[in-house]
């Protein structure tokens, strides 16, 4: 007795936090169901016969399509800088990170200018054909779903190959050389061994990439794609009817969760984790000659098209528009203020993901588990209905605070959660808190479960075995859902516009406001300012991750 | 300490924003605005400069109403201006704006271009019109003939969800009612040289791509491109296309417009209407026209000679009222044709 007891104890102060972040999550889209339910007249009549038949084909190719791209590159790229060795592969190996610095408005307004019939490529083309106007020769236009799959797929793809890279280096090491000691060739290691070992990471990223695909509103306009997201949004403002929108977000979601929890039974009887004998590293294949060369080449393409190219005709645009109008000192509080709230809502973000993440693998009670799962609902439905969840949830408290206020002491505080920027950072806490439950629980699930018990007999506490054992052993997973948080943080438009305070500017809605009213010149400097700050933390990432 | 600083930051930040929302006294009034910062600054800095009022802003562009109604009675909100009647409009049916009473508003604001209530006042005005390629033989057309099976392949725009696209739809309803709109979108759907989508601009820059012979779009993008303020490339694009002003059969051309209207808690409502007096007056209506290529709402300021070039134009008769009544219907048709799939 005297020995549960505590233990009972310690975890409920774990459930509690947990249920405690899961309602955080909660509260706006409970704001927005109460949306939902003031009902709004003839709306799915409307939409059944009108919109839905067309949004409803073209979201499931758009997911599809981008869904197999990122799952393709991102797991063939990790395996080819975790299985060979060759020239290059360690540059290669951080660089395939870099496209995650870009994001999907700006890549896909960088082609759209890039591939126009008056850009450099098909200009290129014609002088090369020897015609004169682009009305005598043009290529297809880039404004359409395959464009969009192989654009947004460009750079989410990173979203798969960090988490599987991880799985692959530390992971599948064992099994491989059982596997090549077997007699195995390297094509059916990767296929038979490796792919299925690093299924919960590809199946991890490959949500990820879907929902930030499902979220986009940029891209998708600038591509012409109809998605149901665009309806949402056509429904709240071309027709000012937030409870229909609310009820097609609400409605979207349950979509979402039913397909990730289909993924997740349909692996329910596997587990992940290696034998408790020390992980060794795996020992990759050497190449030489041609072989190298050619690996370097594939590993290049992602690097050259989801990167190189759109940075560099970012690059190009700033410093034409630097000669032409110089540099504004608005853009240094700018940065500084992308930077400092994107930091702040990272840590709060990583420190809930791990309350939840090791919550659920300590104690995976009903309720640990409920909450673990409703935590990342928030990144399921469209930023910009997030954000108005967001922003009547903190509103009206804000309001609750100033009415005491002036109650009790006759003074009023005005909007004190909406003012100082918490109601923003509560928004991309409720946004991207799947984002780092989903990876800090997949670099859990490697270390083995004899570990725990080792700790617990060795006389340490719950919280004692995470300081000492998980947090050591999973700080590469730890800091991967930091970067992706941050640079998320940086590139998120929706929740920033809405709900910032009064003269707060950051780079994403400085470049927004000048995309708005169509002077995307004027927005270079930002948006390469976006993509510069996004590198930083892919190199300290690309650092810890070395020595796992 | 080093880490420390950025907090501190912050909070000195907050509580200059705290300072703004609670005081009364400050000279100084919070905007919030749905339009650009950087067609406002220009305004502002001039505003400021000339009374000393500091104006805090924030730009939203979608859900400008929310934001405020969620704030409620504590919100710091004075003034608030939009692009699009219909929300503007929307700000009166929520409840959230109060009446102004200032001779210099009416006096200057035309009664067409205002609110009946005196809730909200129009600022400037742009005209959606037609780009043509320059070496197009067109010097006159009506929205009607859009529809015209000529034009097949040949017509640009932007998605007919977009509130440039709704508020003309909204006027053809007025003028023709609901069957002859629809079939009237159906046949502009069929003439358009790509699926609908994009900005304006992109009309211009697709002309000179040979995507398209004409592009329907809002009259500012001209002068922007043309004035050679977005650099060489975008002269090129204003310069290879021809303004015409296209008018409804039986009326005029349809112009949208931009606004303000004081917030109805707001704290500083003095300043605001002093700000909104300002907006009005013969200075910054020409700050509108120089900056941002609009038409002025007082009658009698001067155009910007590349707006003056398009010709005279001869507003549409259609009350904004109506246009903005029948903003959900146009909405509906665009889905129901299918226009932007």
């Amino acid at each position: 007795m005297g020995k549960t007891r505590p233990l009972r104890l310690r975890a409920g102060g774990w459930v509690l936090a947990g249920l405690v972040i899961a309602a955080l999550v909660i509260a706006p889209i409970a704001a927005l169901f109460w949306q939902a339910v003031q009902g709004s007249d003839g709306l799915w009549s409307h939409l059944g016969r009108n919109v839905l038949p067309h949004a409803l084909g073209q979201t499931a190719i758009l997911m599809t399509g981008v869904g197999v791209l990122v799952a393709g590159i991102g797991t063939s790229m990790a395996w080819l800088v975790t299985a060979y060795d060759f020239r290059g592969r360690r540059v290669l190996e951080w660089a395939l990170l870099l496209p995650l610095a870009v994001p999907t408005y700006i890549v896909a307004y960088a082609y759209l200018d890039l591939l126009h019939p008056l850009g450099p490529v098909q200009s290129a083309i014609r002088t090369v054909l020897g015609y004169d106007s682009p009305r005598q020769f043009r290529l297809p236009d880039i404004r359409s779903m395959p464009g969009a799959i192989v654009l947004l797929s460009l750079v989410l793809y990173p979203y798969v190959y960090l988490p599987t890279r991880a799985m692959f280096m530390t992971q599948a090491a064992n099994l491989v050389e059982v596997a090549r000691t077997l007699g195995t060739s390297r094509r059916h290691i990767f296929w038979r061994v490796a792919v299925p070992l690093a299924r919960p990471a590809i199946a991890v990223g490959i949500s990820l990439a879907l929902m930030e695909t499902l979220n986009d509103i940029g891209a998708s306009e600038f591509l012409g794609v109809r998605s149901l997201t665009i309806s949402v949004y056509t429904t709240w403002v071309t027709r000012s009817d937030l409870p229909g929108a609310a009820q097609i977000a609400l409605a979207m979601i349950v979509l979402v969760v039913a397909l990730v929890s289909l993924e997740r039974w349909a692996r329910r009887h596997q587990r992940y984790s290696i034998s408790a004998q020390r992980a060794r590293t795996f020992a990759p294949a050497p190449l030489r000659g041609g072989a190298a060369l050619a690996a370097f080449g594939l590993g290049f393409l992602p690097v050259l098209f989801g990167f190189i190219v759109p940075a560099t005709f970012l690059a190009v645009e700033a410093w034409k528009r630097f000669q032409f109008a110089g540099l504004s000192d608005r853009l240094l509080i700018e940065a500084r203020n992308s930077f400092v709230i994107s930091a702040a809502a990272t840590v709060a973000v990583l420190l809930c993901g791990l309350v939840l993440a090791y919550g659920a693998r300590a104690f995976p009670q009903r309720a640990m588990l409920a909450a673990q799962r409703v935590s990342t609902l928030g990144y399921a439905m469209p930023g910009t209905v997030l954000a108005l969840g967001v922003l009547i949830a903190t509103a009206s408290l804000d309001r609750l605070i100033d009415r005491t206020a002036q109650e009790w002491f006759g003074l009023s505080t005005g909007l004190l959660l909406m003012g100082s920027g918490v109601g923003l950072g509560y928004a991309y806490l409720a946004r991207f808190l799947a984002i780092s439950v989903g990876s800090i629980e997949a670099g859990l699930a490697r270390i083995p479960r004899s570990f725990d018990q080792a700790a617990r007999t060795l006389g340490q506490g719950v919280t004692g075995t995470l300081w000492h054992v998980h947090l050591p052993l999973s700080k590469a997973a730890i800091a991967a859902a930091g970067l992706l948080v941050f640079v998320d943080c940086m590139k998120e438009l929706s929740a920033t516009l809405l709900l910032r305070p009064l003269n707060f500017e950051t780079l994403a809605t400085h470049l927004y406001g000048e995309a708005a009213r169509g002077t995307y010149e004027e927005a270079a400097l930002a948006a390469l300012a976006i993509v510069a700050v996004g590198i930083l933390p892919v190199v300290l990432l690309a650092r810890v991750g070395r020595k796992p | 300490m080093k880490i420390e600083r950025p907090l501190s930051h912050m909070f000195l930040a907050s509580a200059v924003v705290l300072a703004g929302a609670g005081s009364v006294a400050a000279d100084e009034l919070n905007l919030y605005t749905s339009r650009e910062p950087g067609l406002v600054d220009p305004l502002l800095q001039a505003f400021t400069e000339s009374t000393g009022i500091k104006v805090n802003t924030v730009f939203l562009k979608d859900g400008l109403a929310e934001r405020v109604a969620s704030e409620g009675a504590s919100s710091p909100a004075d003034l608030l201006m939009a692009v699009d009647a219909g929300n503007l409009a929307d700000l009166v049916d929520k409840g959230l704006t109060q009446p102004v009473d200032s001779e210099v508003l009416t006096a200057a604001v035309p009664e067409n271009l205002r609110d009946p209530g005196n809730q909200w006042f129009a600022l400037s005005m742009r005209a959606r019109v037609v780009y043509a390629a320059k070496d197009l033989d067109l010097d006159a057309i009506t929205y009607e003939d859009l529809a015209d099976p000529k034009w097949k392949g040949k017509i640009c725009i932007r998605s007919g969800q977009h509130p440039y696209n709704t508020g003309l739809i909204s006027a053809f309803l007025g003028h023709h009612g609901a069957a002859e709109t629809e079939t009237w979108l159906t046949g502009l759907k069929a003439n358009l040289a790509r699926q609908a989508g994009g900005g304006d601009r992109d009309g211009a820059k697709d002309i000179l791509g040979g995507i398209c012979d004409i592009a329907v779009a809002n009259s500012y993008y001209v002068g922007l491109m043309r004035s050679g303020k977005g650099g060489d490339e975008q002269r090129a694009w204003g310069d290879g296309i021809k303004v015409v002003l296209p008018t409804f059969k039986d009326g005029g051309t349809h112009v949208n417009i931009s606004g303000a209207a004081v917030a109805k808690h707001a704290p500083n409502k003095e300043q605001a209407v002093k700000l909104l007096e300002f907006l009005v007056s013969d200075e910054a209506q020409k700050i509108y026209g120089e900056a941002n290529y609009e038409y002025p709402v007082k009658a009698g300021a001067a155009l910007d000679p590349i707006v003056a070039s398009f010709g005279e134009l001869k507003v549409d008769p259609t009350p904004l009222t109506e246009i903005v009544k029948n903003r959900k219907e146009a909405s509906e048709l665009v889905d129901k044709v299918g226009f932007d799939n």
